[in-house]
């Protein structure tokens, strides 16, 4: 039987940012996919690396994780398509437009620089926008790569280290201390890493993870310049409201001169097909911000499946009654921005190791630990 | 803009008209979409205007008598439910309602890349003929043809009666398998005939079985060609190169579909409908066979979809059509040396200048895809990834809307009317 030190289920940009961090360690390492490297979640979503502050554990997360993302901007391969070129987040109308400054003090409470455009500015900034904007806020740091190659480099950078990489693996089983395979074979682990995304709950059928279905569509290369990924504040209600299906503005120029556009959730929903109700409405969506966007042309529209956990935020840790497996799944829209972030956390707790940031918000026995009386409550 | 009929045929060569005429004929409204400004495909392209060919002629004005409306320009750009076609028309879009669809959506050339492919001057063969039939002076001009099958000769016969000096002819099949493809070609006197008259054209033109292109070489455009003649070497100095190694379906739209796809052509029963309820195939769809197999399985689908009885001797010629797709199959499968011609600089998609080194790791076409942006461009692999299958055996992606790109506004379907509204009839 194979021997490994860990064994990391699920080669997205989770399971690959995890081998890196893992086999720069000097731990032996199986990067163990079903499909190929960096082929599932990973390669249908924007690829934005983006601070997020619904909530603080969120801000804490994601501002830490953009800020990996830059240390690594200069060692990134140019195939990674890593631009920096920042968030604006559109206010609409005067409540949107005073939300902001709350929002650039709790951004500024984490260190993350960010700005407040009137309306002038904004127009100024990005002159194809809807002239009836009010207002944006600027987050510079943030940017956008493309998802599928960052994957491929922590990878390939894990296997350069002696990591073995095992594309078009699927997993049959987690045991204690082995990683069963559907060919029959069986790897010996230390530690187990369940980082499969959409299809962690498969072999871990008590995980709180359910699909949630976003559409996208990139235009023809020679859109009209945008130069910030450009997001609605009413995201945040879209994207952390629990009813039916939503949509919001999200656009990002892409370094290749196209035009990224989203988005779209729908919780629960299973099955790649796009759905034209849904695009519809994305794109009409996507209209009233950039006026003229009928008349671009789109080159693709496709969909992926977001692992979306109840509250939100990913599962980063121990298995709270399986102490042999180990957690880092469930990122929903931010797995691209939260990947060295939460590639560190887990690490660092497998180690046994301290963070720079807390941890606990993020330790999956929030759910899973039948005993805690928070479950009921997450549940609720 | 809205439209609604009982059947709607995507593309208008001899597969969609013959069902145009047999559906309409039998009462059907019958709206026929295609990409060109006229009805014909690309094998009877022009003929609407000039009608050389009898057969063509023929078909055409039945067309035009058959009642069937025509909607030149148009492309189907979604497909987002059941009996709902999204199309884009020039500036306009449109959505068509139907009752039964027949897709005939023809085939296209199959490129492999070699060194200098990308080259001004370089074509594929029935681009090459396309070009000269629409009005590329090609006179005096020196040219050499590679590639294989009946294609070959149709491109050489259009080049020599328009005045080019067609320098070579190259098949790359064996002397052995093109003469016993051409000996078959006696059970079926059609098949001769076309062929005779081919040859009859082409006297004093030089060919040669088991040749093939090596590389094209040109400064800014083509200069010359560097060809691999029965063992040998050869170097012509030249105008133009048509190279393209037979057909491949254009299976783009029946996989939007969800129509079931296997060996590279679309499942159909005895009446062409598809796996997917109410959708028709046929033509090259159903694995390349030529004018006559789209014909007869045009007509089928016609006949099927107007709910009318198929006549015997429809039948008959299916069996015999059939038989010769199957040979032609045999004798089109290009040699394993034309997978071999890139080198590792040579481009194997232009849209996104991917060069074959940039593949070195991937394992499938997925991953040529996501890793290397092979596909990703403007044309959507419809080059590339039949290139690509061919060179590395790796299976067909999933295709995504559009298929090519479209404006976002077409992919929007247009609001239903309110329901007291009715159409007049």
């Amino acid at each position: 039987m194979n021997t490994f030190d860990c064994v990391i289920v699920g080669g997205g940009i989770v399971g690959a940012a995890l081998a890196d961090v893992l086999s720069a360690e000097g731990l032996s390492i199986a990067l163990v996919e079903a499909c190929s490297i960096g082929s599932g979640t990973t390669a249908c979503g924007m690829g934005h690396l983006v601070a997020m502050d619904d909530n603080a554990a969120e801000l804490a997360l994601t501002a830490w994780s953009v800020a990996l993302w830059r240390e690594l901007r200069d060692e990134l391969p140019l195939a990674v398509e890593y631009d920096a070129c920042g968030t604006l987040w559109l206010a609409t109308d005067s409540e949107e437009r005073a939300a902001i400054d709350a929002k650039v003090a709790s951004y500024r409470g984490v260190g993350v620089r960010a700005e407040v455009l009137d309306a002038a500015a904004l127009r100024e900034a990005e002159p194809a926008l809807s002239p009836g904007l009010v207002g944006a806020l600027r987050v510079p740091d943030d940017a956008v790569l493309y998802p599928p190659r960052a994957a491929l480099h922590f990878a390939r950078r894990a296997r350069d280290r002696g990591a073995r990489l095992m594309p078009g693996c699927p997993v049959h089983a987690l045991r204690p201390g082995s990683v069963v395979l559907e060919n029959g074979e069986a790897l010996a682990a230390g530690h187990i890493v369940l980082a499969a995304g959409v299809a962690s709950p498969r072999l871990c059928p008590e995980l709180p993870i359910s699909p949630r279905k976003g559409h996208l569509l990139i235009t023809h290369r020679g859109a009209p310049v945008v130069h910030h990924q450009l997001v609605e504040l009413g995201y945040l209600k879209s994207a952390h409201g629990s009813g039916g299906a939503s949509v919001a503005f999200n656009a990002q120029p892409r370094v290749t001169g196209q035009l990224l556009l989203g988005s779209s959730r729908q919780p629960g929903a299973d099955g790649s097909h796009v759905e034209p109700a849904i695009l519809e409405r994305m794109l009409k969506r996507a209209a009233d911000f950039l006026p003229g966007l009928d008349g671009l042309r789109a080159l693709r529209v496709w969909t992926g499946l977001r692992p979306a956990t109840p509250d939100g935020l990913p599962l980063l840790g121990p298995h709270p009654e399986k102490p042999w497996l180990w957690l880092a799944c469930g990122h929903e829209g931010l797995g691209i921005t939260t990947a060295t972030g939460s590639a560190r956390l887990v690490a660092d707790q497998l180690l046994g190791r301290s963070s720079a940031i807390d941890s606990r918000p993020y330790a999956p026995a929030r759910f899973l630990a039948s005993m805690t009386p928070l479950s009921e409550a997450h549940h609720a | 803009m809205r439209e609604a009929c009982d059947l709607v045929i995507v593309g208008a060569g001899p597969g969609g008209l013959a069902a145009a005429c047999r559906a309409a004929e039998a009462g059907l409204d019958v709206l026929v979409l295609d990409q060109q400004p006229e009805p014909g495909g690309q094998v009877w392209r022009g003929e609407a205007r000039k009608g050389t060919n009898r057969l063509a002629r023929r078909w055409l004005s039945r067309f035009a008598a058959s009642g069937a409306r025509f909607r030149p320009g148009a492309r189907v750009v979604a497909a987002p439910e059941p009996g709902l076609l999204l199309v884009e028309e020039g500036p306009s879009s449109l959505a068509v309602r139907y009752g039964r669809l027949v897709l005939a959506t023809g085939a296209r050339e199959r490129f492999l890349p070699f060194p200098g492919w990308t080259l001004p001057g370089v074509l594929g063969v029935s681009g090459l003929q396309v070009l000269v039939k629409d009005g590329l002076s090609i006179r005096g001009r020196r040219v050499v043809l590679a590639g294989t099958g009946p294609l070959l000769l149709a491109a050489a016969a259009t080049l020599h009666a328009h005045g080019g000096e067609v320098l070579l002819i190259a098949e790359q099949a064996p002397a052995a398998r093109h003469w016993g493809f051409a000996l078959q070609l006696w059970r079926y006197p059609g098949k001769l005939l076309q062929g005779a008259v081919l040859s009859a054209g082409l006297v004093g033109v030089r060919t040669a079985t088991e040749a093939w292109v090596l590389e094209a070489r040109g400064e800014h455009r083509l200069e010359s060609v560097r060809m691999s003649v029965s063992g040998r070497e050869e170097q012509l100095a030249c105008d133009y190169l048509g190279a393209a190694w037979g057909l491949v379906p254009n299976l783009e739209l029946a996989r939007l579909l969800g129509c079931e796809v296997s060996g590279g052509a679309v499942v159909v029963d005895e009446r062409m409908e598809t796996r997917v309820p109410r959708v028709h195939a046929v033509g090259e769809l159903l694995g390349i066979g030529g004018v006559d197999q789209a014909l007869i399985s045009g007509e089928l689908a016609g006949l099927a979809a107007a709910e009318q009885p198929v006549p015997d001797s429809l039948e008959k010629s299916w069996r015999r059509v059939r038989a010769f797709a199957g040979a032609l199959a045999l004798h089109d499968a290009p040699r394993p040396e034309l997978r071999r011609l890139a080198t590792p600089e040579t481009l194997l998609c232009r849209c996104e200048d991917v060069p074959l080194s940039a593949l070195e790791d991937c394992t499938n076409l997925r991953e040529a895809r996501l890793y290397a942006r092979l596909g990703m461009g403007s044309c959507q692999g419809r080059t590339c990834g039949a290139a690509a299958e061919t060179l590395f055996g790796w299976a067909a992606e999933s295709v995504r809307p559009p298929g090519l790109p479209a404006r976002i506004g077409s992919l929007r379907p247009p609001a239903e009317p309110p329901p007291t509204l009715k159409r007049e009839s």
